[in-house]
């Protein structure tokens, strides 16, 4: 028999709350390659197993430092130098004219930025993925929440890791194949 | 012990959600919608009547191009006609859509769950309407790429002090903000419905779609990161867009439309006709698709109390016109003011002034702000005033200016009218194809709606 990989154990959880402290418990039993899934944002929970911050923010406003500057240099380089026309006397380099096009500009960056800031930061898009070997997996998005230990994370054994998330009284536990 | 947390009565009145419901019933009955329940005969009418007003508007804009401008009824003096009242109406409608999802959302409105996402569907749709209008209004539409900046070997670029450039920027910029944020808030709504769809055909597209969303821990948080800073983003964006539309009048000489109130009161109107827009759509398919318990009495209460306060802010900015017509002591506005109520344009004045000020002041009674029948008629009062004003705003402005030799009247022929209400259809269909295809409340956020999403640490 082909010995196959094995991604980490996995136990099903009946609500939030229970995730949660369960996510608690494993994050400080030592566990530390952990993950939760939940069908919608769960206070806290990413806190839980230990993730405390992430990088959206500085990728938008990277982007929308981006999307400012570049549209007032356009507006800059194609109002005064490279297409200069007379407009009603006004300058050449007529600043507040060029207010609004810089603000669209802004959001149009750092909101682009935040969307596939957030996907390219998420790892998606991502088809296939070992979790979704548990066909339990499956209501992760309805109604049932999971918890799962890396098979990577140095506190690892099978048995071991099996017995401690049972202490947690889950649903069901099961191993997920890679 | 402490006390016990509502998050779905939040204060008196309606719920947001009725009670009862827990995470598997509130998915089974939003996702069934688009997954077992049988398309219904009234929706293959409605879409097919919708679908026949796109044909009739694609045929409307097809012997447009084949004959040009002269068809409709725009002339000099009035150059702007139905293709700016309509562009200005459409595009006035989406910024409900951005004001329930990123506003109310930063004002932790948490009622709006369950109607930003169709109310997000009709933004885009709103302004793809929209955005068709000055594409058609410039003559030789397949140039209209000239309006953007791109290195031409003509040498020539776009004039950056011109408002028509700026609305350029925004509202292109509006549609795709609003797209991706339509997107990423149904990302997890695909996952759950590539989950429990049944057909391999829907798995697929519904699962390409997610993207492989898996509902990670680290995931939500990022992408809650997201959603709010994109809230963030949209927020003085939708307030940019209606001004900027504005900017198109008040940087002209115009009287009539040389004025600062119009910033504010554009987007006030703007708002006013979008939430009347999210009634009409909301009430229909709370009925037909049995939704009254996400998409409570509270729901329409709370849309009509914005359209009562949006309302008032509109008469205000009708009162200042009127008073700065008199007090600027200039002729030509004042004679702008004595020529809606008198000249040849004064019944549809008068006809804006009904439904826009006097007609909705009867959302004053609760009765009928809870009474949808009566709210869906009102909204529709709204709606034909709102576009009543835009059309007073364009035509009785520019019809007669300063010299009377060049005075004029402004007759909509039928393309005008075909091209109008076909983008009607087209709006209602996509509409029609969306509530279909797609799960039109956010699934997930009503999740968290629900006592057990509660967690405590």
């Amino acid at each position: 028999m082909k010995h196959t990989p094995i991604y980490g154990m996995m136990a099903e959880f009946d609500s939030a709350q229970n995730l949660v402290d369960a996510a608690h418990h494993t994050h400080e039993a030592g566990y530390l390659k952990i993950d939760a899934y939940s069908p919608f944002p769960v206070e806290g929970l990413a806190e839980a197993i230990g993730f405390h911050k992430n990088n959206v923010p500085l990728v938008v406003l990277i982007g929308g430092l981006i999307g400012g500057l570049s549209g007032y240099l356009m507006q800059y380089w194609i109002s005064a130098v490279s297409y200069p026309v007379n407009v009603g006397g006004k300058p050449y380099h007529s600043w507040p004219a060029f207010i609004v096009v810089t603000f669209e500009m802004t959001i149009l960056f750092a909101g682009i930025s935040a969307v596939f800031g957030m996907l390219a930061l998420n790892g998606l898009p991502m088809p296939h993925h070992p979790v979704f070997n548990v066909p339990r997996f499956a209501l992760a998005t309805k109604d049932r929440f999971f918890l799962i230990v890396f098979s990577t994370d140095p506190k690892y054994s099978s048995s071991e890791t099996r017995r401690f998330l049972e202490s947690l009284g889950p649903r069901s536990i099961s191993e997920v194949p890679s | 012990m402490e006390e016990q947390r509502q998050p779905v009565t939040l204060g008196q009145g309606a719920p947001v959600i009725e009670p009862g419901y827990t995470f598997g019933t509130v998915t089974d009955k939003i996702s069934s919608i688009v997954l077992t329940r049988p398309t219904s005969n009234g929706w293959f009418l409605g879409f097919g009547i919708a679908f026949l007003l796109t044909m009739m508007m694609l045929f409307a804009i097809g012997y447009l191009f084949a004959r040009g401008v002269g068809i409709w009824g725009v002339t000099i003096p009035i150059g702007w006609g139905f293709a700016i009242v309509n562009f200005v109406w459409w595009i006035g409608i989406g910024h409900a859509g951005t004001l329930i999802s990123a506003i109310l959302l930063l004002l932790r409105q948490s009622w709006r769950n369950s109607i930003n996402r169709f109310a997000e569907a009709m933004t885009l749709f709103a302004v793809s309407a929209a955005g068709i209008f000055p594409l058609i209004h410039v003559g030789r539409p397949w140039l209209a790429y000239w309006l953007f900046p791109y290195p031409n070997t003509m040498g020539v670029w776009p004039q950056f002090r011109s408002p028509l450039v700026w609305d350029v920027f925004a509202v292109s910029t509006y549609a795709t903000i609003s797209l991706l944020f339509w997107f990423i808030g149904l990302i997890p709504d695909l996952a759950t419905l590539r989950d429990r769809s049944t057909n391999r055909v829907a798995q697929m597209i519904y699962g390409m779609l997610a993207m492989g969303w898996r509902g990670s821990a680290r995931h939500w948080h990022r992408y809650e990161t997201a959603y709010l800073l994109l809230a963030g983003l949209a927020t003085p964006l939708v307030l940019s867009v209606h001004t900027v539309v504005s900017f198109d009048f008040a940087v002209a000489i115009v009287p009539g439309w040389h004025t600062t109130i119009f910033p504010p009161y554009f987007v006030a109107g703007a708002i006013y006709s979008g939430f009347a827009m999210v009634l009409m759509l909301a009430i229909p398919i709370r009925k037909f698709y049995g939704l009254e318990d996400f998409i409570t009495e509270r729901h329409l209460q709370n849309s009509a109390k914005v359209m009562l306060a949006t309302g008032l802010i509109v008469a205000y900015g009708y009162g200042i016109e009127a008073f700065m017509g008199w007090y600027s002591g200039n002729r030509y506005d004042g004679f702008l003011l004595w020529n809606r109520l008198h000249g040849p344009y004064a019944p549809w004045y008068l006809a804006l002034l009904a439904c826009n000020i006097f007609v909705p002041q009867v959302l004053w009674i609760r009765k009928l702000r809870t009474n949808p029948a009566a709210l869906f008629v009102i909204s529709g009062v709204i709606l034909v005033g709102m576009w009543l004003e835009r059309f007073i705003i364009v035509v009785v402005s520019l019809h007669r200016d300063f010299l009377t030799s060049s005075w004029g009247m402004y007759y909509p022929t039928r393309w005008d009218w075909m091209t109008y209400i076909g983008t009607m259809g087209m709006f209602l269909a996509a509409m029609f194809l969306f509530v279909r295809i797609l799960p039109m409340i956010s699934i997930f956020e009503m999740r968290t709606l629900l006592p057990e999403a509660e967690v405590k640490e």
